[in-house]
């Protein structure tokens, strides 16, 4: 126990002396380092205790002093939403964020939230999210520290406000591990709020009127979700007499007493897993730093939706709710695959790669059978990790040639070697066979099928197809060799590259090891979630392939290396018909002068652009939701 | 030893015999549809033994290497498959071979293979969803994805539940075969805008290995075809050998019938009989399942 109020406190507390540390330098740098080790020491204490006791904990029956401490912080948070919107003339965020919270204080100061419950829990997807937070989490603050320097010396246009960048970082991990550990849907609630904010205000870091706009449209997004929670306990406390978030989905399993609130919670859910209509806000957070994109992307923020999707999801097998989550997110992951083929910037890739997969974990949560949960928690993992790894690899090329577009990576495996090897590590981690993306995404097909969803198997087939095509190009990029290439000054800081070693050999490491983290933490978590014995979802023999495909790829090198030793081969220049002008960069044309080759991968925006998918697939989102949600209020009042 | 250890020997040993042949017969029935004598049927194997002694051309230092991880993971995909293993693996594994290939065309860094490269994953990208669903239609019918439950499933060949499917199958396995009009990437035929696509770049010894893992891949391939026809009669293995030298008669012949397409025509053609042929037939099986 002391160690969860540790986890939950110490960030916030990290914050508020981070946020008066003005001074750049060792001091302020060490601090960060320790406070991320502390962190990753305490989450790995509380990880070997959880599993060592092999119990699910729960904690705190009496919390009035805390539930009031947090209604105050609520209204200072409403404060600060309502400031912001005036300031910058944005009413409409000052009502939502007026209208959830007065509804939250009323039921507070109407003792309506005062029912028997259970505040803290610790079960085995809460280990889970704690590692994930926690380790990559951490990571990324650790690389922010190297990032910053650069970034500001990059952009020197922009206020240094670094104090504030890496408090709110801190606050964040908080406000995750909070909403981990809750269990009483009023935590939860006022921990989802924090993480409003926080994106809120990190989005908005570099104060230019892009940032500030796509920072508006985060927190209204976000805010809206927020209105949905906040109807949602009101609804259950008056109504149905629950504050716990696991009680309400007991009763919602197989009746339909419950869908209110669970259709609303699954609302906020898909706001905040930015899926579609609701991907905007997450497209728009790139204008940040990279830091904070690689946070929002892997660690926190989205993760937080899919959580509450995961925790909801036996509550929403087979009715409406879940209809709604699997439509939305079975749509949203293979619109924004196509959506990421015309994309040409490397964040603007990962981004959408980012909702789409989140499209898949919420299809499967929504599917609600063991099998699609089993799938969807092995997703949330992999896609933490290789994403974290991703974009802090894109932000690491981008700090050394100045671009993060794809096209100026051709030959990167030339010219930065070693960030090369760990993109790929990245991407391959993302798709590619053996490794754990695919696997889940084996589980998820076969669940799909065995829940009769059509519709869902269609976009996944189709989603599987393009999310292939825009990764593979990607890689292509990476691996051609150019002749006489100079490698470049390599600007990547020690910090940037422990944080991003450590994550491409976790990576590695849970893709052998998935086995294990399956059996010990997501199969014992589904038993307790759906109250029974759950079969084992794949097969060893499949498992052994998967492991042997890894094999095979790591002796690879080896044994070509061996079996070409001794054989001669002829290097030469690349064929252009030949008009090579003395090297494979240029060659001569119809005129006799000499011109430069450029080879560009295939975007195909009049097929797969903006412009022409992003808003009638916004509105057909929009329309799915809203009708649903009609159908199901109006049907179970 | 057991019948799927068996089944891997005799693939390894007569998958690149079979697929020669196949090779052979292909060249000698287009030749003979365009009026001419054409090579003999061992002819592929000649070629193939003289690339192999021949010094290979290359443009870099990773292109051998590359090509090694695609003939690994063909032959891997189709051990896999005649082993009786898992579907959708077997589809995931071949996706891998196919991803080597693209990065062997990519690291070249030359204008000719980049477009075939370009070409070869716009295929993929048109054929990966079919490919899904045939595994899925199996799963629909037999209960399992694994290879060695469906053809003991029952007497009644899988064809009869999933026509539409195989209809799809037969569509895409143009793309794979690489034959015309979906031959973007690389073709065997002379007439090229864009010289040998993906292949430019190779040579000798090297292409030798692409050459090898062509023909391991198509009899895998076929063996997909004889999927939908295997019961658990014994007899049955012939009418799938039949069925699949019908099939790759019919690739051939639309090989020699098609003029090639653009990549749009491709895409939007592959994905509407997928969805036609393929999601209605899927539809159907899970309403009367």
């Amino acid at each position: 126990m002391p160690v969860i109020a540790f986890l939950i406190c110490f960030p916030f507390f990290a914050a508020a002396i981070l946020s008066f540390m003005k001074k750049h330098g060792k001091t302020r740098k060490y601090f960060i380092f320790t406070c991320c080790i502390l962190i990753v020491a305490a989450v790995l204490y509380f990880v070997t205790d959880a599993l060592l006791s092999g119990k699910n904990a729960t904690y705190l029956t009496e919390t009035h002093a805390v539930d009031t401490l947090m209604l105050v912080a609520e209204i200072g948070i409403m404060g600060l939403v309502i400031y912001y919107g005036v300031r910058y003339k944005k009413y409409y965020v000052a009502l939502l964020s007026a209208a959830q919270t007065g509804l939250i204080v009323w039921l507070e100061l109407s003792g309506g939230s005062e029912i028997e419950g259970m505040h803290i829990v610790a079960d085995k997807l809460t280990i889970i999210m704690c590692l994930i937070i926690g380790v990559i989490g951490t990571l990324i603050c650790v690389y922010a520290v190297g990032y910053m320097k650069d970034y500001h010396a990059h952009h020197t246009d922009f206020k240094d406000r670094r104090p504030f960048f890496f408090a709110m970082l801190f606050v964040f991990l908080g406000a995750m591990f909070g909403l981990v550990f809750s269990s009483n849907l009023t935590w939860i609630y006022f921990f989802w709020e924090i993480t409003s904010i926080c994106s809120f205000l990190l989005i908005g870091y570099n104060k230019s009127q892009e940032a500030i706009n796509n920072s508006f449209k985060a927190l209204w997004m976000n805010l809206l979700g927020g209105l949905g929670f906040a109807v949602a306990i009101v609804y259950c406390a008056k109504q149905l007499h629950v504050v716990e978030l696991e009680k309400l989905v007991t009763m919602g399993t197989g009746t339909e007493i419950a869908l209110i609130p669970v259709i609303l919670l699954a609302f906020a859910g898909l706001t905040k897993s930015a899926q579609m209509p609701f991907s905007g806000w997450l497209l728009g957070a790139m204008v940040a730093p990279t830091p904070t994109s690689a946070l929002l992307h892997s660690a926190t923020m989205v993760k937080a939706g899919v959580y509450l999707l995961i925790r909801l999801a036996p509550a929403l097998s087979g009715n409406l709710a879940g209809m709604m989550v699997t439509t939305v997110g079975g749509f949203t992951f293979f619109i924004t695959s196509l959506l990421a083929i015309s994309q040409s910037d490397g964040k603007k890739v990962l981004a959408y790669s980012t909702i789409s997969n989140l499209g898949l974990i919420t299809a499967c949560a929504g599917v609600g059978l063991h099998e699609a949960v089993w799938a969807g928690v092995l997703l949330m993992m992999f896609h933490a990790v290789s994403k974290s790894l991703m974009f802090l690899s894109v932000g690491a090329v981008e700090n050394s040639i100045g671009s993060r577009n794809i096209e100026d990576m051709h030959g990167l495996i030339v010219k930065l070697p070693e960030l090369a090897f760990i993109m790929i590590v990245g991407i391959a981690g993302m798709f590619l066979a053996p490794f754990g993306m695919l696997i889940s995404k084996w589980a998820a097909l076969k669940a799909f099928v065995d829940s009769n969803s059509v519709l869902l198997v269609i976009f996944v087939v189709f989603g599987s197809s393009s999310t292939l095509f825009y990764w593979t190009k990607w890689l292509g990029k990476l691996v051609a060799m150019i002749h006489n290439s100079e490698r470049l000054p390599n600007t990547t800081k020690g910090s940037e590259w422990f944080s991003l070693i450590s994550q491409a050999f976790i990576m590695i490491a849970l893709c052998i090891s998935f086995p294990v983290a399956s059996l010990y933490l997501v199969e014992p978590f589904l038993g307790d979630m759906f109250h029974n014995e759950v079969p084992a979802i794949i097969s060893s023999g499949n498992v052994n392939i998967m492991l042997m495909m890894l094999c095979m790829i790591v002796i690879l090198p080896i044994a070509v290396r061996l079996l070409t030793f001794g054989k001669k081969k002829k290097v030469v220049m690349s064929y252009m018909g030949g008009g090579n002008a003395g090297n494979d960069r240029s060659f001569v044309d119809s005129f006799g002068d000499k011109k430069g080759m450029y080879l560009a991968n295939w975007y195909m925006e009049d097929y797969f652009g903006e412009k022409k998918l992003l808003m009638p697939s916004l509105v057909l989102a929009a329309a799915a939701i809203i009708i649903l949600m009609v159908i199901a209020i109006g049907g179970a009042l | 030893m057991n019948a799927s250890v068996i089944s891997v020997i005799l693939y390894l040993l007569l998958g690149p015999v079979v697929g020669g042949l196949l090779a052979g017969s292909d060249r000698k029935i287009t030749a003979r549809m365009q009026g001419r004598q054409g090579p003999s049927v061992l002819q592929p194997f000649y070629d193939l033994f003289k690339l192999f002694n021949k010094q290979a051309v290359v443009v870099n230092n990773v292109q051998d290497f590359l090509v090694w991880g695609f003939l690994v993971f063909i032959v891997f995909t189709g051990c896999l498959f005649f082993s009786g293993g898992d579907l959708l693996l077997v589809f995931f594994a071949l996706t891998l071979a196919g991803i080597f290939f693209i990065m062997s065309a990519c690291s070249a860094n030359s204008p000719y293979s980049s477009m075939g490269a370009q070409r070869e994953l716009m295929q993929m990208m048109a054929y990966e969803p079919m490919v899904l669903l045939v595994g899925i239609g199996f799963y629909i019918v037999t209960g399992s994805f694994a290879v060695k439950d469906i053809i003991v499933f029952s007497n009644i060949p899988a064809i009869v539940y999933m026509p539409g499917i195989f209809l799809g199958f037969l569509w895409i396995l143009v793309i794979k075969f690489r034959k015309s009009p979906f031959d973007l990437s690389t073709t065997h035929h002379a007439h090229q805008e864009m010289v040998k696509g993906l292949t430019t770049e190779l040579s000798g010894n090297i292409l030798a290995l692409v050459e090898l893992s062509h023909w391991y891949e198509n009899v895998f391939l076929l063996g997909i075809v004889g999927l939908f026809v295997m019961t658990s009669d014994w007899w049955s293995g012939l009418i799938a050998v039949a069925v699949c030298i019908l099939s790759y008669f019919l690739e051939i012949l639309v090989d020699n019938t098609f003029p090639r397409v653009k990549w749009e025509v491709m895409l939007k053609s592959t994905w509407i009989v997928t969805l036609i042929a393929g999601v209605i037939n899927i539809m159907i099986l899970t309403l009367i399942k």
